[in-house]
């Protein structure tokens, strides 16, 4: 794939609820450089709203979104 | 048009106003920058079960948005904050009661609908537990480690007879008054009263 996307870290935050997922990758982000990604899988569907949310918010940015069954992954870029 | 010659003629007088009135602005513009911090300031009053995990929900949550989250406790609230495991001597009467009658920690905290008896607060917890919801105790740590800042009202310690040395052991937790409240809410972009 050309587009493929380097990921740094992966963060598995299947079956956590609210607020956790957010709480974790907020800390996540911030273990990966400037430009490096990182993958959060979990299983909360409010994360669909609340992932973007967060990441304009913190001023980072969400690369992709892929949904496999329950689980949705995000690839978020740390940008600050 | 007078105004205009006017104002011509006096020069000096208006650029001195002008240097006067950058000096305002600059000074406005430093207290607006203040009012926009990123920062939650939440009253929590109620000490309900359900009205506390939303705070601290919400406080650990902005903290996770790259916001600061200020908690001021107070009233019903105050007793969450009790450590169970610290017993303090020399209350009078009064205060033993609302010692014995309040909640004594996060733990003895009740849902505010659908307690039972306090059925429904056991049912509720063992279904957070089973859904992965944080309890208080865990939110409370986190809220800690996060950086949430805690001021408890001094008014509702001395009023429910509650002394120092029996709450909880949290980094940063400070006592104050209504005027601490307001200097944070008012540097806050967002106020909550929980």
């Amino acid at each position: 794939m050309a587009d493929a996307i380097t990921v740094t870290k992966v963060f598995d935050l299947k079956g956590l609820a609210c607020p956790m997922p957010v709480v974790k990758v907020s800390k996540g982000i911030k273990e990966v450089q400037v430009g490096e990604v990182i993958e959060a899988h979990t299983t909360d569907p409010g994360a669909l709203t609340d992932f973007p949310a967060w990441a304009n918010t913190s001023g980072n940015k969400i690369v992709k979104t892929d949904q496999d069954g329950d689980v949705i992954k995000f690839y978020i870029e740390r940008v600050v | 048009m007078n105004n205009a010659a006017e104002n011509l003629k006096e020069t000096p007088a208006a650029e001195s106003s002008k240097e006067l009135t950058m000096e305002a602005i600059e000074k406005q513009l430093a207290e607006l920058k203040k009012a926009t911090d990123p920062k939650v300031s939440m009253i929590v009053f109620s000490g309900d079960l359900d009205k506390v995990l939303a705070s601290f929900v919400i406080a650990t949550g902005s903290v996770a948005m790259g916001m600061e989250a200020v908690m001021f406790f107070t009233f019903w609230g105050t007793p969450v904050l009790r450590d169970k495991s610290k017993s303090v001597g020399g209350k009078d009467m009064m205060s033993k009661m609302f010692g014995t009658m309040l909640p004594k920690g996060t733990g003895e905290v009740k849902l505010s609908k659908m307690n039972m008896g306090g059925m429904g607060t056991t049912m509720m917890k063992s279904l957070m537990k089973k859904k992965n919801v944080a309890s208080l105790e865990d939110m409370l740590a986190l809220a800690e480690e996060l950086g949430v800042k805690i001021y408890v009202c001094e008014m509702s310690m001395d009023l429910m007879g509650f002394k120092r040395e029996e709450m909880v052991q949290y980094d940063g937790l400070e006592f104050c008054g209504v005027a601490k409240f307001l200097e944070e809410a008012h540097n806050s972009r967002i106020q909550l009263f929980i």
